[in-house]
């Protein structure tokens, strides 16, 4: 076996074998893009840390916990940008923040590059709050103009620290969503949630509960994502790809018939109590069974329930 | 101000808003005899997906049929925060409602955000912080998260949270501090005419070029995001 064959076959065979949930930022995006392609912006030599993080005495990451650059999917150039969930849950704050809307401003001056978006964050930085509530602000802009100028921005979500708060907003701004099982979709977590209205409205400590109501099988399940993967980074690149070839442009058209599918999923799940209540309105006859159920039949099982209208975002 | 004396002193030549259950729908006429669309979250009612909607169908048939500013008003609490809410997908709902007021704004309808009392968190994206300008008036207090949600998430007691409140801007709640990072544009003079200030806006704001971090830098509440989003652009510009 010649080391050229080698280097062509062991990208896809490692993909397939390496955990999405699992792996780091650095991995995913070394994995997810074609071998050797990835060109990093502002990486870690660079050494631009967060200035808000000593004042809590908090230890700084060199890449202030995301990385942000270009490289190749199957041959065609993308914009990259991947949040490390284990550096402060992945949050937003400035350095971090500026980050992302820079190479998001750029993908809409450059027009013709997608942008792909590993999210892995709990939300604001708290301990530079306003600074991380605004920079979400600017994305959530940054991500708007750039569809506006015709660019696709895809969010792939499935790590440790799920999609919180602004992470969430910023997730539903996106052209198309791809999200495991394991990729959680909400504003307020779960700890917040209850600490703000009780344990009774909501008990964190459920896990079960946790999951269902924001993990990626119901967010897929109604409509909150477009595409479910596997925890594999070969099942989110080939999701990817299949997005990049079907999301349609952003337009006054994409918004009525978001405003449509919201709408309608109002009317039809308002009254649910519960996730299960909404999977079987949905008409899964066995809703209890879906959170054990393998990513292919789960999928086999959602493919016949969903409708594709209704995932205009 | 109260939310009408504010109306009145932005609108004196004539206003029809309506306050359905905290949610405000309506239009202000302009000097110019031009009708400006008014949104808004009253009496610090939580932003949930019913009223997101609501507030999103309402710019999204003005986008269609009329023209004008689009001015959003605020005093709202943080998102609701329910497991109803977040079932149904909160964050699709805040999204979309902001959504709606960037393309407005990017599409001849500038927004112009006017903060007047509360907002917090997925509330204050989805709404103000989804406009072009952001005004506050002198008394309004926007956060980011509760203090009891911070400690619960930061695992710092509420006494070191208030301790560090008092001398962190970046960390800290309130208009001053979000003024300085470059999000709060200009604050308003209750004791003039709030026409005058409004007009004055709509004439100075010509394009919607996102100028926040180059504000934040210019008050020295951020000093490194505008370099370093400039800086991320030019290397991808000449990388790709």
């Amino acid at each position: 076996m010649s080391v050229a064959h080698v280097d062509r076959q062991l990208p896809g065979e490692t993909r397939a074998a390496s955990s999405w949930y699992e792996a780091s930022a650095r991995e995913r995006v070394r994995l997810l893009l074609d071998a050797g392609s990835f060109q990093e912006f502002i990486g870690p030599e660079a050494r631009e840390t967060s200035p808000h993080l000593r004042v809590f005495d908090l230890p700084e990451q060199f890449d202030d916990g995301i990385i942000v650059g270009c490289g190749k999917l199957d041959g065609s150039p993308v914009f990259v940008a991947a949040q490390e969930g284990r550096f402060m849950g992945g949050a937003f704050g400035e350095v971090h923040g500026a980050k992302l809307t820079g190479l998001l401003r750029a993908a809409r001056d450059v027009k013709s590059a997608p942008v792909l978006l590993l999210l892995d964050t709990g939300g604001v930085r708290l301990q530079e709050a306003n600074a991380g509530e605004l920079a979400i602000a600017e994305i959530m802009r940054a991500v708007i103009e750039a569809r506006s100028a015709g660019v696709k921005v895809i969010g792939l979500i499935g790590g440790r620290s799920g999609c919180y708060g602004g992470g969430g907003l910023i997730a539903g701004c996106c052209s198309a969503l791809v999200v495991s099982e394991q990729g959680r979709i909400a504003v307020s977590g779960p700890e917040v949630i209850e600490t703000n209205r009780g344990v009774e409205e909501f008990d964190s400590r459920d896990r079960a509960l946790v999951w269902r109501t924001m993990g990626g099988k119901s967010r897929w399940l109604i409509g909150g994502a477009d595409a479910f993967a596997d925890d594999t980074v070969g099942d989110f690149r080939k999701a990817a790809l299949k997005l990049l070839s079907s999301t349609a442009d952003f337009g006054l058209d994409t918004l009525k018939a978001e405003q449509s599918r919201l709408e309608e999923r109002l009317q039809s799940f308002g009254e649910c109590p519960d996730a299960l209540d909404i999977w079987r309105t949905e008409g899964v006859s066995d809703p209890r069974s879906i959170p054990a159920l393998p990513a292919d039949q789960f999928i086999a099982l959602g493919d016949k329930i969903r409708r594709t209208s209704r995932d205009a975002r | 101000m109260t939310l009408d004396e504010i109306l009145a002193s932005l609108f004196p030549n004539g206003r029809d808003v309506k306050n359905q259950r905290g949610v405000l729908f309506g239009s202000g006429t302009l000097r110019s005899g031009e009708q400006a669309l008014v949104i808004g979250v009253s009496d610090r009612t939580p932003l949930g997906v019913d009223e997101a909607a609501r507030l999103s169908r309402y710019v999204l048939s003005s986008v269609e049929s009329g023209k004008g500013p689009i001015v959003v008003v605020v005093d709202s609490d943080s998102q609701r925060m329910s497991k109803r809410d977040e079932l149904l997908g909160l964050n699709e709902y805040l999204a979309h409602l902001a959504k709606c007021l960037l393309y407005a704004d990017l599409n001849g309808r500038p927004t112009i955000g006017i903060l007047y009392g509360h907002t917090a968190a997925g509330a204050f994206l989805a709404t103000a912080m989804a406009t072009r300008v952001l005004v506050g008036l002198p008394g309004a207090d926007p956060v980011v998260m509760d203090l009891p949600s911070m400690s619960k998430v930061t695992k710092l007691s509420i006494e070191v949270l208030e301790a560090k409140a008092k001398s962190t801007p970046v960390f800290a709640p309130g208009l001053q501090n979000l003024s300085q990072m470059g999000a709060v544009h200009t604050v308003w003079d209750t004791s003039r005419p709030l026409v005058d200030q409004l007009e004055a806006v709509l004439r100075e704001t010509t394009d919607a070029r996102d100028r926040r971090d180059e504000l934040g830098k210019q008050r020295g509440g951020r000093t490194k995001a505008a370099d370093i989003a400039e800086r991320v652009h030019d290397l991808a510009l000449h990388t790709l």
